[in-house]
């Protein structure tokens, strides 16, 4: 059964992006960061009709310290790990008042996503609650002095994986919550990335007229935590698209595509730009090539097997 | 009104009816249960009209209540021991945000070793989270106080939430005769919560929970502090016309009982209040001088009372079902701070602890060492355990 309804979209572009900023220039991220992208473009499309939630986080803090604000919606913060419900509890109240016509939007890291949120992300999933999630994925807990998160991908230096003479970097490999968010069989999953603006955007509109649980992620370069050039932010985010490092799709009442077919370029040129990886060996580099054939060729069959001619 | 057998828990759900919430997010815990599963059934038969949240813990229970809170609606959970405890982190934020959510709280004991029984060392330590507590004797106390409860926390002076406490089986699964208030009535006395400190809406965006240098927080500290003590009056106030719509007084912040001419008082608090009552009319009629003095308020701690109590009597005990290790019962150690200067003997007396039964037995031992401690002016035993295997009393 269908979950949702909607999903229309007029087809919002970078030109024709409403010009009113929600989220305005003042905030205090760093020079070069993904996250505040994100939210810029989220709240354009969202509009002023809406709520947001943040947990701590980066976000929380850029977006103003009291008695500063860079957003021009309310907000909420409540804590790290409960984004996802008290979202939902934003909605269900709103929606007792009447007003179900408001927008709800929770924006989070991947640690108060996919670490310590999960269990609250996973509950309103499971419970379809009437919100948009958007996880922006900076791959580690950037807010408290990067340390790992289960998001941080192979190989990667962090403060909690640091590259050792014994041990260099993260031993263990990225987890792919997007998939574990499908498996909620949710009525929108989708990944998306700042290095792919129009697919963003289309996601984000999309997701936005959708009624019931959605989720998307998106892949927002940490320049001040991966150690690299702040005016590279897009670049990178592309590089890690084009060598499969982070693959594009969504999910639509259980019928997965792919958004960009990934072209697989060999993942050097994406390692080499990020000082996060500077201490790989070519033993780690190959792990992480393999790696992200694998994931392609298992992406690839996912795709296959979740496609609109197998859905009957 | 009508009168029904109901259980604490029935009364419990049932008086959020009562209160038309808006929105309920909640798990169940043992003994806390069949609150959750009374709400489920006034919700599937028609009978609530509120958003019902059945969340995937308390964590996110209590989470969901604070967030549905910040937009302007009246909010509803309950639960016990474990998910009280589960809930510690996100009591603060209702606290300090001036959320008036309202939540039974089954007092049962928190592991290990896990049990199920009634113990105070769940709310207890929730004491300094910003939320009032009131602690409750009977099952008609239990339908009185959660209306009440919205009353007081919604009270503009006041803005905080409030647990009301009752404890583990002996209420929450013990069925006794309740008066139902009329619907009617109970919408007269507590109307539609509607404020304007915490109202998340689009059309006049306000920013809750704001990143806070220390510039601004030692004043939000103030300020919860200072609508904490203003609930010391709301209280009075709200009991007094609770007894005059509904015909039941319950004193208040605390309800004393032959206080006069006492010279040993014992404090309690929850449901061993009932039986030590039963002890006071016997030794009164023994000619023994005793009093009671049921603490229901336990924040805000009612500290002007106890020590009008402490001014007309010899030698105080206090009842405590649980402990903070090595320093002593949590209620002996408030009256200890509110009596500081008297020179009173205030003993503590700890029994019950993990649910086990405290007998007629025990309440007379408790009686018998406050009347030495006022008759010698002083006590051999500061914390007397009492009914402990291998330790003597
Ligand atoms: C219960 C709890 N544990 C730990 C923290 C400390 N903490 C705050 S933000 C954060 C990391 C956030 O990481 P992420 O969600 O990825 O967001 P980012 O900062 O990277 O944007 C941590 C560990 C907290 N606030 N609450
Ligand atoms: S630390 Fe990283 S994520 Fe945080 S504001 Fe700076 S660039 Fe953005
Ligand atoms: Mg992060």
């Amino acid at each position: 059964m269908d979950r949702h309804q909607g999903g229309e979209t007029i087809g919002i572009t970078i030109k024709t992006l409403p010009e009113e900023e929600l989220f305005t220039s003042g905030h205090t991220a760093c020079g070069g960061c993904g996250a505040p992208i994100v939210v810029r473009a989220a709240m354009k499309i969202l509009g002023p009709n809406t709520v947001t939630y943040f947990p701590a986080c980066c976000l929380l803090v850029f977006g103003g310290t009291y008695p500063h604000n860079a957003f021009k919606v309310p907000y909420l913060h409540v804590l790290f790990e409960n984004s996802a419900i008290c979202a939902a509890g934003i909605k269900q109240a709103l929606n007792k008042q009447g007003k179900e016509d408001v927008n709800v939007v929770a924006f989070a890291g991947d640690g108060g996503t996919g670490d310590i949120g999960f269990q609250a992300l996973s509950g309103a999933a499971e419970r379809n609650e009437d919100i948009l999630y958007i996880c922006y994925d900076n791959e580690a807990y950037m807010n408290t002095g990067i340390q790992r998160s289960g998001s941080t991908p192979f190989g990667a230096w962090t403060t909690t994986t640091p590259a050792g003479t014994k041990i260099g970097g993260k031993e263990l490999f990225k987890k792919d919550i997007p998939k574990i968010m499908m498996a909620h069989n949710v009525p929108y999953v989708a990944t998306a990335s700042v290095g792919h603006p129009a697919d963003m955007l289309r996601k984000i509109e999309k997701a936005k007229n959708m009624k019931g649980f959605r989720y998307l992620q998106i892949f927002a370069p940490c320049p001040t935590g991966w150690r690299m050039d702040t005016a590279k932010t897009v670049e990178v985010a592309k590089k890690a698209v084009n060598s499969g490092m982070w693959t594009l799709f969504e999910m639509v009442d259980g019928v997965i595509t792919l958004s960009v077919k990934p072209k697989m370029e060999p993942v050097d040129d994406y390692l080499k730009m990020q000082g996060r990886f500077r201490h790989l060996t070519d033993e780690q580099i190959k792990i992480i090539q393999g790696w992200a054939y694998k994931k392609n060729e298992m992406d690839l069959k996912f795709v296959e097997a979740f496609s609109e001619d197998k859905k009957e | 009104m009508v009168k029904r057998v109901v259980t604490g828990n029935y009364a419990a759900a049932f008086a959020a009816m009562l209160a038309r919430v808006d929105v309920i997010a909640a798990y169940p815990i043992t003994p806390q249960t069949f609150i959750v599963e009374h709400l489920s059934e006034f919700v599937n038969d028609g009978l609530l009209d509120s958003a019902f949240m059945r969340c995937e813990s308390e964590h996110s229970a209590m989470s969901a209540c604070v967030a549905a809170s910040a937009t302007g609606v009246r909010t509803y959970t309950a639960t016990a021991s474990q998910g009280l405890a589960l809930m510690h982190e996100v009591l603060f934020i209702a606290g300090s945000a001036h959320l008036p959510v309202v939540m039974p709280v089954v007092n049962r004991t928190v592991a290990g070793p896990i049990g199920i029984w009634a113990e105070h060392n769940d709310t207890m330590p929730q004491r300094d989270t910003g939320w009032m507590q009131v602690y409750v004797e009977d099952n008609q106390e239990v339908m009185d106080m959660t209306i009440q409860a919205f009353k007081i926390a919604e009270d503009k002076r006041v803005l905080l939430p409030i647990m009301v406490c009752l404890d583990a089986f002996i209420l929450s699964h013990t069925v006794e005769p309740v008066d139902f208030p009329d619907q009617d009535k109970v919408d007269k006395f507590l109307p539609p919560y509607r404020p304007d400190h915490a109202v998340l809406d689009p059309k006049d965006p306000m920013i809750i929970g704001s990143f806070s240098p220390p510039e601004y927080i030692q004043e939000v500290r103030y300020q919860t502090d200072e609508t904490m003590r203003n609930a010391l009056e709301v209280v009075e106030e709200v009991n007094a016309e609770w007894a005059k719509e509904f015909g039941r007084d319950y004193g208040g912040l605390i309800e004393e009982y032959k206080t006069e001419g006492a010279d040993a008082i014992l404090i309690t608090l929850g449901t061993v209040t009932s039986t030590a009552r039963d002890i006071v009319d016997e030794y009164r009629a023994a000619g023994k001088k005793v009093g009671l003095v049921k603490l229901r308020f336990f924040r805000p701690y009612p500290t002007e009372a106890i020590r009008k109590v402490a001014s007309k009597c010899k030698a105080i005990g206090v009842y405590d079902r649980a402990v903070s290790f090595s320093a002593g019962g949590p209620s002996w150690i408030e009256a200890r701070n509110a009596l500081y200067g008297y020179t009173i003997p205030v003993i503590n007396v700890l029994a019950g602890l993990g649910g086990r039964d405290v007998t007629e037995p025990d309440i007379r031992l408790m009686f018998d060492k406050v009347l030495e401690a006022a008759e010698k002016g002083e006590a051999e035993n500061e914390i007397v355990w009492i009914g402990t295997r291998g330790v003597k009393p």
